[in-house]
C-alpha cells in the first residue's frame, strides 16, 4: 500500500509561560510544554491507523498538526508527497497544498460543539461545499446535500431541521456528513465515538466502516477507549508524553504487546470477560508533562527500568515481532515476556 | 444475601412535573443491596439510573420527587424524611462519590479541612481524633505522604488523587452504603483501573454496601456483584454480573452486550442496535422496547412485561417469560 500521509520528526512545542511582568518582577522562567515531539508515522492508502493514549499524551495535538490547525514547531507533514507544514514547505506548491487540505476532513468528539445551533443541517452539511466552490449552483449542492445525508443513514428531509432535533450519535452522523462533502480521501477522527452510549457508538462506527469499504477512506482514528481503537484500526500507535512508544499492526499490538506502558494499558482496561478475576494493580500516573523524567519518560512507572532508562531517550526501533517499540529493555533484551492474565470464560 | 439488606428500594417512581405534563424517570425500581455487596446499575444515558441514585440519596431536585414507592435503609424507611434529618442520613449513613471529583471538593479549603469537618459533623471526635482519623483515611485509600498531603488544596492534586480523596470523605462517617455515580468516568484507564480496586477493597474491608452507576459495562463486569440494567425509566433485567454478562435474557441486554468492542473478540461490525432510547416523554405503549427490538411480537406492542425470574436473574420480557431464553 502506498503512504497518504507521512510525518517526519513532527514536533509541537507550546509556551505556557506566565506573563512577561511575572517574568521580569519574580524571575520566573519561561516554561515550554512539548506537547508532541519527534512523531514520524506514516499512514498507508485505505488503512485506519488509530492512535492511543491517556489524556494529555499529545494525541489530539498530532490530529490537529496534520489538519493544519497547529503549525509544527519541527518537523513536517507530508501528505501525497506534498509538504503542507513545517520543513521543507515551499511557496511554490502553495497550489498543491491547498488541493491536499481540500482532501483531509476532521470529525470532533463533541457533536454537540462542532454543529452551529442556528444553522439548518442542509447548510452545515452544504458549508465545505460552498467553501470550496462559490460558484456551484444551487440545486447541485442541494443535490449533494440529499445524498450525502441518505448515505450517512438519515434522511434527506432532515436537511431542513435544526442540530437540537436531533440526538448525540444523529449529530455525530451530521458531522460524518460534512466531513465527507468534498469528497476527501482522509478522516482525521479524534474521539468521534466517546460523547456517545455503546448502543450509539456501534451504530457509528459500523456506519464509519461501511464508508470506507465503499469510499476507500484512510482514517486517522484517535481515541483514549482501546477496545474500539482494536476494533477499527488496521495498525495502532501507542502515544506517551508526547512520544510515540509502540506501532504495530492491532492484532500484535493487542496479542503481544512489548512495550512495558502498552503491557500496562491492556493490564488496565476493564474488560466483560474479566468477571471476578483479580488484577494486578497499576502503579502511579502520568508525570507532569512542564516537569517530564529524564531518559525514557515511563521509567518512574515501570518495572524493568535501568540505569539506561533514566539516562537514555529511546528512539523508536523495528522491533523482532511484527512493528516499532521505543523500548531500552527491549531492545536490550531483556524485557520478560508478559504475564497474561487468567481470564474466567 | 443473608439477614435485612442494607437497602432496599421497593416500586420507586420518580417524576419530574414540567409545563408539557409529567415526566417519569424512574418507573416501579425495585432492588436490595446486601452488607458488603456492590450493585451495578448500568444504562445509556437518559436510562434513569442517575435519578435513581439521586433519590436514594434524598438528592431529587425539586420539582421532581419520589411520587411513589419506599427506599429503606437497615430498615428504617428514608425517602419520606424531612430535610433536616435527611441531612444527617447523608454523610452519616450513606456516603457519595460522584463523576467529578473537583466539584464535590471546596476548592477553598484543604481537604484535610474538609474530611476533618466532615467527621466531626457525624462523628462525636475532638479535633485533634478527627485530625488523626483523616489521615488514617488518606492513607487507607492510597495517598502517599498523607500526613504532608492533608494540609494541600484540591488543586495540587492529580485527577486520580482527588478522586481518592472524595473516596475518603464518603467514607469518613463509616456509612453503611455508598452510592458511587460513575466515579471513574472523568479518569484515565489506567487511573480508572486503580479507583475500582480501591472501591472493592474498601467495601470488602468495611462491609459496606455499594451502589455503583455507571456506563461502562466493563467497570460494572470487574467490580459488582449484581447488575441491574435500566431501560426509559425502568430496571428490565437485575441478576449476578456473570450471568447478566455471559448469558443476558433481555433483547436489550444482548443488543449492548454485542454492541461493545471487546479486546478479547475481532468481529467484522459490532451487533447494532437502531435507533435510540425513546425520550421520556415519547415513552411507547407495552414494552418500551419494543421499537428496537428484533423479536417483538403482537403482546410486546400492548402490553408492558413485569419483571420475572428466571434462572438466577430476573427479565422483563414476554420472551423470557415464555420460554427458556431469548434467542440471540
Amino acid at each position: 500500500m502506498s503512504v497518504l500521509v507521512r510525518l517526519v520528526d513532527l514536533t509541537r512545542t507550546f509556551d505556557v509561560s506566565p506573563p512577561w511582568l511575572n517574568r521580569v518582577l519574580e524571575g520566573r522562567p519561561r516554561v515550554l510544554l512539548k506537547a508532541v515531539e519527534g512523531v514520524s508515522l506514516d499512514i498507508r492508502r485505505g488503512e485506519t491507523l488509530g492512535l492511543v493514549g491517556e489524556s494529555g499524551c499529545g494525541k489530539s495535538t498530532v490530529a490537529r498538526l496534520i489538519v493544519g490547525l497547529h503549525a509544527p514547531t519541527r518537523g513536517r507533514v507530508e501528505y501525497g508527497g506534498v509538504v503542507l507544514a513545517g520543513e521543507g514547505a515551499v511557496a511554490a506548491e502553495a497550489a498543491k497544498r491547498r488541493q491536499a487540505r481540500r482532501s483531509m476532513q476532521m470529525i470532533f468528539q463533541d457533536p454537540y460543539a462542532s454543529l452551529n445551533p442556528r444553522w439548518r443541517v442542509a447548510d452545515i452539511v452544504a458549508e465545505p461545499l460552498v467553501t470550496q466552490d462559490e460558484a456551484l449552483p444551487r440545486n447541485q449542492i442541494a443535490e449533494r446535500v440529499d445524498r450525502l445525508l441518505v448515505q450517512v443513514g438519515l434522511a434527506a428531509a432532515d436537511g431542513a431541521k435544526y442540530p437540537h432535533q436531533f440526538s448525540g450519535g444523529q449529530r455525530q452522523r451530521i458531522s460524518i456528513a460534512r466531513a465527507l462533502a468534498t469528497e476527501p480521501a482522509f478522516l482525521v477522527c479524534d474521539e468521534p465515538t466517546s460523547a456517545l452510549d455503546v448502543s450509539v457508538q456501534a451504530q457509528v462506527l459500523n456506519l464509519m466502516r461501511d464508508l470506507q469499504r465503499r469510499m476507500g477512506l484512510t482514517y486517522l482514528f484517535i481515541s483514549h477507549n482501546l477496545a474500539v481503537v482494536h476494533h477499527i484500526a488496521d495498525r495502532v500507535g501507542v502515544m506517551y508524553l508526547g512520544r510515540i512508544v509502540e506501532l504495530a499492526p492491532t492484532a500484535r499490538l493487542f496479542g503481544d504487546p512489548q512495550h512495558p506502558y502498552t503491557r500496562m494499558l491492556l493490564d488496565a482496561v476493564p474488560d466483560l470477560r474479566m468477571t471476578g478475576a483479580p488484577r494486578v494493580a497499576v502503579a502511579g500516573e502520568v508525570p507532569n508533562p512542564l516537569d517530564p523524567p529524564t531518559g525514557c519518560a515511563f521509567h518512574p512507572r515501570c518495572p524493568h527500568a535501568n540505569e539506561r532508562c533514566r539516562r537514555e531517550v529511546p528512539t523508536l526501533k523495528a522491533c523482532a515481532v511484527d512493528g516499532e517499540v521505543a523500548c531500552h529493555a527491549v531492545d536490550d533484551g531483556r524485557l520478560p515476556p508478559r504475564a497474561v492474565p487468567t481470564l474466567v470464560a | 444475601m443473608q439477614g435485612v439488606p442494607i437497602l432496599s428500594v421497593d416500586r420507586l417512581r420518580v417524576e419530574f412535573p414540567t409545563r408539557r405534563g409529567t415526566l417519569v424517570a424512574v418507573h416501579d425500581a425495585s432492588f436490595e443491596i446486601a452488607r458488603g455487596e456492590v450493585l451495578g446499575v448500568v444504562g445509556e444515558s437518559g436510562a434513569g439510573k442517575s435519578v435513581t441514585g439521586a433519590a436514594v440519596i434524598g438528592l431529587i431536585d425539586p420539582p421532581g420527587r419520589i411520587a411513589g414507592g419506599e427506599v429503606r435503609l437497615d430498615g428504617v424507611r428514608i425517602d419520606n424524611l424531612p430535610n433536616e434529618r435527611m441531612r444527617k442520613v447523608r454523610g452519616r449513613e450513606i456516603g457519595a462519590v460522584f463523576q467529578d471529583p473537583l466539584t464535590s471538593l471546596n476548592p477553598l479549603y484543604t481537604i484535610g479541612r474538609q474530611i476533618v469537618e466532615t467527621i466531626r459533623t457525624h462523628l462525636p471526635m475532638g479535633e485533634a481524633d478527627a485530625r488523626r482519623r483523616a489521615v488514617a483515611l488518606l492513607e487507607e485509600v492510597g495517598i502517599p505522604a498523607a500526613d504532608r498531603r492533608i494540609d494541600h488544596y484540591p488543586h495540587q492534586f492529580s485527577g486520580g488523587m482527588r478522586q481518592r480523596v472524595v473516596i475518603a470523605l464518603a467514607l469518613a462517617a463509616k456509612p453503611k452504603l455508598i452510592i458511587a455515580d460513575e466515579p471513574t468516568t472523568a479518569l484515565d484507564v489506567s487511573i480508572q483501573a486503580q479507583i475500582i480496586q480501591l472501591l472493592k477493597r474498601l467495601c470488602r474491608d468495611h462491609a459496606t454496601a455499594v451502589m455503583l452507576v455507571t456506563h461502562d459495562m466493563g467497570v460494572i463486569a470487574e467490580t459488582a456483584d449484581r447488575v441491574a440494567v435500566m431501560y426509559a425509566g425502568r430496571i428490565v433485567e437485575i441478576g449476578p454480573v456473570a450471568d447478566v454478562i455471559h448469558r443476558p435474557r433481555h433483547p436489550y441486554t444482548v443488543g449492548l452486550m454485542g454492541s461493545i468492542p471487546s479486546i478479547g473478540a475481532t468481529v467484522e461490525r459490532l451487533t447494532q442496535i437502531d435507533g435510540t432510547m425513546p425520550r421520556l416523554d415519547a415513552v411507547p405503549a407495552g414494552c418500551a422496547y419494543h421499537p428496537r427490538c428484533p423479536h417483538a411480537f403482537d403482546r410486546c406492542r400492548r402490553e408492558r412485561p413485569e419483571l420475572v425470574p428466571a434462572g438466577r436473574t430476573s427479565a422483563a420480557c414476554w420472551l423470557a417469560d415464555v420460554t427458556a431464553g431469548v434467542p440471540a
